[in-house]
């Protein structure tokens, strides 16, 4: 009810552009949500109420918008939202939970697209957003350099973000695709475009702001094909913030507090999960986005001689009867998991081994799968709770207590080289210690090719480690046969 | 509003963001990205002041193209967000 009071008060209080101060209000109040809704997943109890919030704050600013105009297309607009709602509501409740790394991509582009698009209409329309100095008839010069922003940006993300959904959908090969003197190439598009985003603020003819637009989705394009597969979870970290320094430069443009909030949210939010995920490979932000990582196989120091060494490898049966005597079994799942679906049938087996008395924990690893979190909402798909799932830091000290280490489908996040070998590629970057429990289960498609960053990893050949070559939900599938009976 | 007051806002939500953003649950850090993903669509005010206001055709409808593209987001963002969350439950105490 006061919600409606505060959108009629805007509506009578304002013409044209956000002038009133309600008006200014309504959109605080959206901006305000905006936070509370990130606020809200501190904790997965307190998640859904956040994003009722967030729901909550877009119905303002898309309503105050709306009644401060003199809205000469209502129809057409309400088509389009109806439109573009009924699609995104039918992908959204139709998407596989694996698939989500590419429908998060998809997303972006979209958000990418939707910058450019109101960017090139402000330049054509500039008076509608109040941004026409009154004395010249030009637009600002503050506005300028703002709308150039925005519209590289947008451009940015929206070629990037193409990318990485066909890296992630496999429309496209997840190796990395190297250009010759692609930084040369690089540094140049972007320099050509900052040069002519500050020409833009002496000429505003058609030409400059085409130019900038175009080799905005060139770059885009060129950034992410280098980038290789695995370093996914960063590049789309990084799209993630993009997007949202996009909408932040478009709201500086209108002068809208929701919109420039909500940039900087999405923006910082993007800028902290890429960190993370960077400081979890032990890796530079620089390195991640010059790209070409894993693209030579065979590093010199891995062990790329260990082509014959030996191995015990397991049955199902045999790892049936070794984890229904454990007392404790920790599963560590990785990007494998993910592409055979085995996430079902790895809590079955979880199931099954609880009700013979043993405890059952999940490890997560930071860069586990292809987006961050991406292991946490599989399990939780398949109905593991959340307080058995536990984060790197929090469960590392425990595999020295447990019996049994469950490896599904991960591998270099697992590999003692990164502590002990300065010449691996993935030296420095923290591990889950699977070595140290006192015997590893290690469910894997062949015994050939390495992990992503192509190192050999010695948990394959220590005396205590158990090999289960199969796919990972079939083999999983066995195991729990062999439970069962 | 002045060049300096926008600033200001900006700055000032750029520390919001870094603290809130620290404080999400790496559990839940891909609903975040659903649910940033969701609200950078807040773009569609722009989107809709395009479509809204005369002066140009060309504008009005690259403006409802960005309304689409905005709302395929906004409305797939936040459902996706609601699936996902809904999954999360807590061991059940017998």
């Amino acid at each position: 009810m006061m919600l409606s009071t505060i959108i009629s008060m805007a509506a009578a209080g304002a013409d044209g552009v956000a002038a009133s101060p309600i008006v200014a209000l309504a959109y605080l109040v959206a901006g305000v949500l905006f936070i509370l809704a990130l606020r809200g997943l501190s904790s997965p109890a307190s998640s859904r109420r956040g994003n009722r919030m967030g729901m909550a704050g877009m119905a303002i600013a898309v309503a105050t918008t709306l009644y401060t105009h003199d809205v000469v297309s209502l129809p057409e607009i309400v088509g389009a939202i109806a439109i573009g709602g009924v699609i995104g509501f039918v992908i959204a409740r139709r998407i596989a939970m694996t698939d989500m790394p590419q429908l998060v991509a998809a997303f972006h582009s979209l958000v990418g697209l939707a910058a450019v698009l109101v960017g090139a209409a402000a330049y054509l329309n500039p008076g509608a957003f109040g941004i026409l100095d009154a004395l010249t008839g030009e637009i600002h010069n503050a506005s300028r350099i703002e709308m150039g922003l925005g519209v590289a940006i947008g451009a940015i993300t929206f070629s990037g973000s193409v990318i990485a959904f066909l890296k992630l959908n496999g429309n496209m090969s997840g190796k990395p695709i190297m250009l010759p003197a692609r930084h040369v190439i690089n540094l140049g598009t972007l320099a050509a475009i900052l040069g002519l985003i500050a020409y833009f603020v002496t000429d505003q003819s058609p030409w400059v702001f085409w130019t900038v637009t175009a080799l905005s989705f060139i770059i885009g394009f060129l950034l992410i094909i280098p980038i290789g597969g695995a370093d996914m979870p960063v590049v789309v970290s990084m799209l993630n913030s993009y997007s949202g320094w996009a909408a932040a430069a478009m709201g500086f443009t209108l002068g809208n507090t929701a919109m420039i909030v909500t940039g900087a949210l999405v923006g910082s939010s993007g800028a902290i999960l890429s960190y993370i995920m960077c400081k979890a490979m032990n890796r530079s932000f620089i390195s991640v986005i010059a790209g070409g990582f894993g693209a030579e196989s065979g590093p010199s120091g891995g062990g790329a001689a260990a082509v014959d060494r030996p191995y015990k490898r397991g049955s199902a049966e045999d790892a049936a009867f070794l984890m229904k005597q454990a007392d404790s079994v920790i599963i560590v799942p990785g990007y494998g998991m993910a592409v055979s679906q085995a996430q079902h049938a790895l809590r079955e087996m979880g199931d099954l081994l609880k009700k013979e008395g043993v405890s059952v924990k999940y490890a997560i690893h930071p860069v586990a799968g292809r987006m961050p979190g991406h292991m946490n909402v599989l399990l939780a798909e398949a109905n593991v709770p959340y307080d058995e799932v536990f984060e790197l830091e929090d469960i590392n000290s425990e595999f020295g207590q447990a019996d049994v280490a469950f490896v599904i489908g991960a591998n270099d996040v697992t590999n003692p080289a990164a502590k002990t070998d300065k010449t691996s590629p993935i030296y420095g970057m923290p591990i889950l210690d699977v070595a140290n429990a006192k015997s590893v289960l290690f469910v894997k498609r062949s015994m050939g090719g390495a992990g992503y960053a192509g190192v050999d990893n010695e948990v394959f050949y220590m005396d205590n480690t158990m090999m289960l070559l199969a796919d990972a939900k079939k083999m999983v599938e066995e195991i729990v046969k062999g439970l069962a009976h | 509003m002045d060049f300096i007051s926008i600033l200001s806002i900006f700055v000032l939500a750029c520390f919001v963001g870094y603290y809130v953003v620290w404080s999400v649950t790496p559990a839940l850090h891909t609903p975040l990205m659903a649910v940033t993903n969701a609200i950078s669509s807040v773009i569609i005010v722009g989107a809709l002041v395009a479509s809204a206001e005369a002066g140009s055709a060309a504008a009005k409808y690259l403006g409802l193209l960005a309304v689409v593209f905005a709302s395929v987001n906004i409305f797939g963002g936040f459902a996706v967000t609601e699936r996902m969350l809904a999954m999360y439950k807590k061991k059940e105490r017998k």
